[in-house]
């Protein structure tokens, strides 16, 4: 008997851990799939810089990768272009603008905060503090409920009498 | 009273699986543009032909910006269309060879006709970049001020042109016969 519930729990264990190293292989970085660019840079603070933008930015054409993580062409032009602009001396700011001003919010893993994107950035906080409230009300009933009298009156008490009897 | 709290869950439920419902039908390519509304990107490039061109070359007149490319196969879908509008005098079209080569563009419009008034020769995608392009097929309905109005992703075949452009350019048309 004991020696069936250790081989039970060494299976059990065996499998998470196999669990666990499967959800980890799936939820590697994007960049282990990064394109190979032969971008020069003068700074490795412009090169840190190009990294940061283009796992942020988002590819129009694949939509469901980062700039670094996409083969496609259109990918492929907007990474040049950020070189461009890094190398240029353009600032992350104005990068980030110019490519909102071509492709809008969607370009953004993380949208900037305007009127269109508030209740994105606000949304779950609101439902949140709708499910507070809800638990809030339900905890302040129950104690309600818990300081009445539960004493059965006369009637009652000859119902149950009545009821045990049976 | 208590009866309506007590719906109150099922109907917020109700309501969110409604909206997730449609949600699954929407299609994630239908992207608005950031152009609308917005003059055509200034450009100074060669055409296809090999000509100089740029926005003084485009037409006076409303007019649609088709993105083609000789490795695009929806392209040949749409085409036929194109070649019609075009044809007819209904519309000028005026094309954006994205990312193709300048050799292959020629030899496509050779062997399927062409359509186009002139295509803006676009071979590192530098100008797509500026219009926002996502990918061919694209058209742009770009009025005669040269302000773009309309954007449709994908293939433009007669049902898109009845049902999306047509409307579109009949607005723009009331709107100039008013001013």
């Amino acid at each position: 008997m004991k020696t069936a519930f250790a081989r039970q729990s060494i299976f059990l264990s065996i499998f998470f851990a196999v669990f666990a190293a499967i959800l980890l292989v799936s939820y590697s970085p994007t960049t282990v799939y990064a394109q190979v660019d032969t971008f020069a840079f003068e700074t490795d603070e412009q090169q840190r810089r190009f990294r940061r933008l283009s796992d942020e930015l988002r590819c129009p054409m694949c939509q469901n990768t980062n700039l670094t993580g996409s083969s496609g062409g259109t990918a492929e032009d907007l990474r040049r272009e950020i070189h461009r602009m890094i190398v240029g001396g353009m600032t992350d700011q104005e990068i980030e603008q110019f490519m909102f001003e071509r492709y809008g919010d969607f370009i953004f893993y993380k949208p900037r905060l305007r009127a269109e994107t508030v209740f994105l950035w606000f949304g779950p906080l609101l439902f949140l503090l709708i499910g507070a409230m809800v638990a809030f009300g339900i905890w302040r009933k129950a104690r309600t409920v818990d300081t009445v009298e539960h004493e059965l009156d006369e009637q009652q008490q000859e119902r149950l009498k009545k009821l045990l009897e049976k | 009273m208590s009866k309506l709290k007590f719906y109150i869950p099922v109907i917020a439920f109700m309501a969110l699986a409604i909206l997730m419902w449609r949600g699954l039908y929407l299609d994630p390519k239908e992207l608005p543009s950031m152009l609308i509304d917005k003059p055509m990107p200034a450009f100074e490039l060669t055409s296809v032909d090999g000509a100089q061109i740029s926005n003084d070359e485009l037409p006076d007149k409303i007019f649609l910006l088709n993105v083609w490319g000789s490795y695009c196969l929806p392209c040949l879908i749409e085409h036929p269309t194109l070649m019609r509008l075009s044809e007819e005098g209904e519309i000028p079209v005026v094309g954006v060879n994205y990312r193709d080569r300048q050799n292959l563009a020629q030899e496509w419009l050779l062997d399927n006709g062409n359509p186009f008034e002139f295509s803006i020769l676009d071979e590192n995608g530098r100008f797509g970049i500026d219009l926002g392009v996502y990918g061919a097929p694209e058209t742009y309905l770009v009025d005669a001020n040269g302000v773009i109005r309309f954007r449709h992703v994908s293939v433009l075949d007669e049902n898109v042109w009845r049902e999306e452009f047509e409307p579109a350019i009949a607005e723009l048309r009331s709107e100039g016969a008013a001013q």
